[in-house]
């Protein structure tokens, strides 16, 4: 076990490492250096004062020496600072994380949950009309692209009916005590949650579906209706639990197309949390702080693909988890 | 001997691949032809702002705040929707199939470095990627597409390096290599046309998710300044979602039915190309 996590945690260093190295890439393709868009703001066209910036900043040095500064800059967190902000990009970072991490915990439980309950009523009874029916609700939900339904359901239940927020994530004004607070934010939540789970529900009820009927097909479900379980019992003792795995490995292969997913979600309805602020970056043409949060969100994947994988081989010991 | 049903008879029990196919070559027409037959400049003010849709002739589906013709925009925004679509699962395609056919058939190191190679790309959250390059490198149909391709490739790469590590063993293979043929011609000619099907499944829906990613793209605004497209068309009607909300809801429609018409072929011919799952 300790093996095979020293072996993991060596694998997601070299990943890590090679996709600050795709960040540098990146950053040395694009058209112009910072120098140049320092001098496309302030106006400046000084020849030997940009040569002096360059110098300044390193970028006359040859590219594998700004690599290894870049990269020892990433391995102290250092993500470099917002012009625009005017503060370092990991602070910034670090004050909209939890509103994301918010929307993205809530709304992949809603999904999680959502997708168990429609996978298990569709494959208990396959074929059927209800498996039929939330089969194509699935697809539907898969063709649907995320902030289209945001904007359709602020139309429904904050413009027509009128009974939740439509943005934000507190009411200006709101209450400032922590129970009023919590339902003010909790209000401000279900939209955005809804939004960014359907498309994350669907996959989980395509896929909770296929894993049942595939368990259904094994020795010890037969044995277990052999042995007069009532179906209902069989389901829920012995399919649905096993069904689940897949379920968990898919959250962490689908991690950061939910970071991906929650920037247009965030955009659509004003929250607060890393998505608008790589918005904020995009119109301002920011590209530190852009850079920054691809970068932090690349971490936050490794992190919780790495929990997931001890995770799974502690809930199915049959995984070798041996180096 | 029982005798094989053809690929469209396999593909015709599909009720809803039949539907989609119906859906898809519409849409397909709609961009080939549909800015000849409707000649609307999809920019051009062509009628009182914000007119509802099927009230006024000049703008038949309604027509925006600055008084542009939704039908037109519908028409032109699914000439980019295909186009990025299937040139970035194209390009995704042609990159997935390389790297994986290249470490699965050769193993040892070049597959270690590959592997890796897709895992970081993996790993990076693919829509922020997405922004980033094309922020990066300024906006156009091109660089969205490039962009786009450059995330979606993994999953292909996965696929074929696996069909690639259990084919390279069977027999034929084998018995390819003893009487002395090329590697490139036993890759391009023997193990390649085996694990086509999948793959072809496989792009199906790439193609959707490149269009749900262009469209979020272009509503996010970094969509080619110089072509209308569907999820700009919802940039646009955003800002008046309260009072001329239909200028959000046709555009959005448009690509919900496009992309679900690819599902449904796509499935449709995953299950006419894999008859022994029917």
């Amino acid at each position: 076990m300790k093996r095979y996590l020293v072996r993991r945690a060596g694998q997601a260093l070299v990943v890590l490492v090679l996709i600050a190295c795709v960040n540098f890439l990146i950053l040395n393709l694009a058209p112009g250096d910072v120098v140049d868009v320092l001098a496309g703001e302030s106006g400046a066209g000084d020849i030997e004062y940009l040569q002096q910036l360059r110098e300044q900043y390193g970028l006359d040095r040859p590219v594998y020496v700004q690599l290894g500064h870049y990269l020892l800059n990433l391995a102290q967190l250092n993500l470099g600072h917002s012009l625009r902000f005017q503060l370092p990009v990991r602070d910034l970072i670090l004050m909209r994380l939890p509103a994301t991490l918010l929307l993205m915990f809530s709304s992949l439980s809603l999904a999680f949950i959502g997708g168990i309950v429609f996978g298990v009523a569709a494959a208990r009874s396959p074929g059927s009309m209800r498996d039929s029916f939330i089969s194509t609700m699935a697809l539907l939900a898969y063709s649907t692209p995320l902030f289209w339904a945001g904007l359709m359901l602020i139309i429904l239940f904050s413009v027509k009916f009128g009974v939740l927020p439509s943005g934000g994530m507190r009411t200006i004004g709101g209450p400032d005590d922590l129970y009023g607070m919590v339902v003010d934010v909790g209000r401000h939540l279900i939209l955005p949650s809804i939004t960014l789970a359907l498309f994350y529900m669907a996959t989980y009820t395509r896929l909770m579906r296929a894993s049942m009927l595939d368990i259904y097909n094994m020795d010890f479900v037969r044995t277990a209706k052999a042995k007069g379980l009532s179906p209902l019992k069989t389901a829920y003792r012995h399919v649905v639990p096993n069904s689940i795995l897949p379920l968990i490995s898919l959250f962490g292969v689908q991690l950061g197309s939910v970071l991906g997913g929650s920037v247009v979600v965030e955009v659509v309805f004003g929250w607060p949390g890393l998505g608008t602020l790589a918005f904020d970056a995009l119109f301002q043409r920011d590209i530190n702080l852009l850079m920054g949060i691809l970068f932090m969100s690349s971490i936050l994947v490794i992190i919780v693909n790495l929990v997931i994988d001890l995770l799974y081989s502690w809930l199915d010991p049959r995984i070798e988890v041996e180096a | 001997m029982i005798e094989r049903e053809s690929l469209i008879r396999r593909y015709c029990h599909s009720t809803t691949g039949v539907i989609g196919l119906v859906i898809l070559a519409f849409v397909v027409v709609m961009a080939a032809f549909g800015p000849i037959i409707y000649p609307v400049d999809p920019w051009a003010m062509v009628a009182r702002p914000l007119q509802w849709p099927l009230i006024d002739t000049d703008a038949p589906l309604g027509s925006d705040i600055l008084g542009r013709d939704v039908l037109s925009g519908l028409v032109n925004g699914a000439r980019v929707s295909l186009i990025i679509g299937v040139s970035a699962t194209a390009a995704a395609v042609a990159i997935g199939v390389t790297i994986g056919a290249l470490s699965g058939y050769f193993r040892g190191i070049m597959d270690d470095i590959l592997m890796r190679l897709t895992e970081v790309f993996q790993t990076i959250p693919n829509f922020l990627f997405v922004i980033v390059l094309v922020a990066v490198f300024s906006p156009s149909v091109f660089t969205i597409s490039a962009a786009i391709a450059v995330v979606s490739w993994p999953p292909v790469a996965r696929l074929v390096r696996g069909q690639f590590l259990t084919l390279r063993q069977r027999a034929f293979v084998e018995s390819c290599v003893v009487v002395g043929m090329s590697t490139p011609r036993i890759i391009f000619t023997q193990i390649l046309p085996n694990c086509i099907a999948p793959v072809i499944v496989t792009s199906s829906i790439m193609v959707a998710t490149a269009i749900l990613i262009e469209a979020g793209l272009s509503f996010l605004g970094l969509g080619d300044p110089n072509m209308m497209s569907w999820g700009a068309m919802i940039g646009f009607g955003r800002q008046s979602l309260r009072t001329a909300w239909y200028l959000t809801l046709i555009p959005g429609v448009a690509i919900q039915l496009t992309v679900l018409s690819i599902s449904f072929v796509g499935e449709a011919l995953n299950d006419a190309l894999n008859p022994r799952l029917g």
